[in-house]
């Protein structure tokens, strides 16, 4: 039943929500930007060694009150490609 | 050389700036320092009742500005403490009567004079604001542990970081340990995580404070409320005293201390 029912405690969703909000706040960047530079940067990198889209990641970390913009672009292995 | 001006500022409202500028006062003055509270409202004056000295208001701060009045004049004299003054904020006035370089002048006059200046922002990041960091040697900001609180106080550390005035301390203001136990409030912990600046303290929520604004006799006054011993604790750390932070874990119900003895999840 519904009403035996325990929401999970509130604190962690107002840690997590500002966590995103702060970075936004901080850096002027949005989740639309974040997603075009990501399109940019696999059409710039694409040009040159062979990545898979799906694996890319990129999301902005932070360290006290530095903002980090990391990817992580895991290559396509050409042996593999050759063998299989 | 002489007085050290400290603003303290908040961005978002109704966070407990002016109570805060109160009681620091209040407790550095007890402590034998001379005081004097500017309060940087210009047009929505308050640290006048906060304080209790709203009926000896004759001149303020605009009229110190614009020559009315000597500075003296303008700095009405605690009814408690004797080495407490406040410059009480212009009520007819809006802020732009006041700028930057203004404030740094009355600042720098007030130096001699005393050996605290602090100034109560008014919420914003807009003049009034500027105005009162403008003078600030150091600025104390001021946080609730909620979410707009938290951002806004996120938003002015990043304008003070930009404007060169340094990283600035931060006081956690009505935090509700019973409330944390539960995790239905972000800890001390969580706001300094993501904060990421230096903590010079933590005030409990304490009903004590309500009833010490509604008589004018700031709670830091009050030897035996919580949220008085935090701000007297403050005080002492921005003298430059090492005093450990309150530990809120005894102050739990009977029951959630009896939960944390035996180990059960409370609640």
């Amino acid at each position: 039943m519904r009403f035996f029912e325990r929401r999970p405690p509130s604190a962690k969703s107002a840690k997590d929500r500002l966590q995103l909000v702060l970075i936004h706040d901080r850096t002027d960047l949005t989740p639309a930007v974040l997603d075009a530079l990501k399109d940019d940067l696999l059409t710039a990198i694409s040009q040159h060694v062979e990545i898979d889209p799906s694996s890319v990641r990129i999301e902005v970390t932070h360290e006290g009150r530095s903002q980090r913009l990391v990817a992580d672009i895991p290559l396509r292995s050409v042996t593999r490609r050759r063998t299989g | 050389m002489g007085a050290q001006v400290i603003t303290i500022t908040s961005g978002k409202g109704g966070v407990g700036k002016t109570t805060a500028v109160a009681n620091l006062a209040v407790a550095l003055a007890a402590d034998g320092q001379k005081v004097v509270c500017v309060d940087g409202d210009i047009g929505l004056r308050n640290l006048d009742v906060v304080m209790g000295l709203e009926n000896r208001i004759v001149y303020d701060v605009v009229d110190v500005i614009e020559g009315r009045c000597r500075l003296r004049q303008a700095m009405i004299r605690d009814k408690r403490l004797p080495e407490l003054y406040l410059i009480p904020a212009a009520q007819t006035r809006d802020k732009s009567a006041v700028s930057p370089s203004e404030m740094v002048r009355l600042c720098d006059e007030l130096r001699g004079e005393v050996d605290w200046v602090l100034i109560d922002s008014p919420a914003g990041i807009e003049r009034g604001f500027k105005n009162a960091i403008a003078p600030a040697d150091r600025v104390i900001v001021l946080t609730n542990p909620e979410v707009s609180a938290v951002r806004d106080a996120d938003r002015v550390i990043g304008i003070l970081e930009a404007e060169e005035k340094g990283s600035p301390d931060l006081i956690i203001n009505r935090l509700n340990p019973a409330l944390v136990r539960r995790h239905d409030m972000l800890s001390a912990e969580d706001v300094l995580d993501l904060l990421a600046v230096r903590l010079l303290g933590i005030v409990p929520e304490d009903e004590n404070v309500i009833v010490a604004t509604n008589r004018g006799i700031p709670v830091a006054l009050d030897g035996k409320s919580r949220a008085g011993e935090a701000f007297r604790n403050i005080a002492r750390r921005i003298k430059g005293e090492d005093v450990p932070f309150m530990d809120f874990d005894n102050q739990g119900t009977l029951w959630q201390k009896l939960s944390r003895l035996t180990g059960r999840k409370s609640s």
